[in-house]
């Protein structure tokens, strides 16, 4: 289905910044301009533009400049298939285990369940 | 998509956790405490048939469910074979993505006592079907990345 086969290894690399996965993640809900993308970041737009410019170069984005706004959008083809390597699995573990951690923080003080798991049947 | 393709990858988390070991297995043995954390809490079940949840820890016994994460169906059916309370848990799962098998996985989740607290370590071991277009060359090179990556995620 993918005609356009992604360079995996450039979108991974691309992915291993923590400000550019808040962008991808901001660009699945839906188009926006680069100095939307920059908002929840702190940083200068021209350090916004390059991040853009690293995600536009895998194909995970793409963008257009129409007058003086550049407005980006998300290449799903793309994210789809680094998603089925990277979100789908070891990092679906990764933020289950996150949340167990907390969940034991929260009942840390609560009287202990019954681990008998023979027993509930 | 017609190609069909299977790619094998093995992996292995180790986390420690400042609970003693039973309370941690409880953790993934009561529903209500798997629903408070595991991986249906906080997310969209999907609507009908797909969205049915089902939670039988006992060897031979199922777990599935399904949820709605951008507009895909995911599909989650496990077959638990082995329970040691407070040591082990081994079962199987098979994920479906909008009706289509993507992978089939063997799970080990393994407590210690570590200190005064638990380690965990959670194995996968996994086929995952068609799932990735493009020459095999360049998977070894996405293992090795994804290796990196995660450790610096």
């Amino acid at each position: 289905m993918l005609d356009y086969a992604p360079d995996l290894d450039r979108v991974f690399q691309a992915l291993a910044d923590s400000g550019r996965r808040l962008m991808v993640e901001r660009l699945s809900r839906g188009p926006a301009s680069v100095s939307e993308l920059g908002r929840p970041l702190d940083m200068s737009l021209a350090a916004v533009l390059q991040h853009v410019q690293v995600l536009e170069a895998c194909g995970l984005i793409r963008s257009n400049k129409l007058g003086r706004t550049r407005t980006c959008t998300i290449n799903t083809a793309v994210l789809r298939s680094a998603e089925s390597w990277i979100a789908d699995r070891r990092s679906m573990v990764e933020r289950s285990l996150d949340r167990l951690g907390e969940y034991l923080a929260e009942t840390a003080d609560q009287p202990e369940p019954t681990s008998d798991a023979q027993g509930q049947q | 998509m017609t190609d069909r393709s299977v790619v094998h990858e093995t992996f292995s988390i180790e986390r420690i956790y400042p609970a003693a070991p039973s309370r941690v297995f409880a953790a993934f043995a009561l529903a209500q405490a798997k629903d408070a954390w595991g991986p249906t809490s906080g997310r969209e079940l999907a609507e009908g048939e797909a969205g049915v949840k089902e939670f039988d820890f006992r060897p031979g016994g199922r777990e599935r469910f399904g949820l709605k994460v951008r507009g895909t169906t995911y599909r989650y059916h496990a077959l638990y074979y082995d329970i040691v309370p407070d040591q082990r848990i081994v079962y199987s799962y098979e994920m479906y993505a909008d009706g289509a098998r993507i992978s089939v996985s063997v799970a080990t989740i393994e407590f210690a006592k570590s200190g005064a607290g638990t380690a965990l370590t959670w194995t996968e071991q996994g086929a995952y079907l068609d799932g990735l277009d493009g020459p095999r060359t360049r998977l070894k090179g996405t293992a090795e990345l994804l290796d990196s990556l995660t450790r610096y995620l």
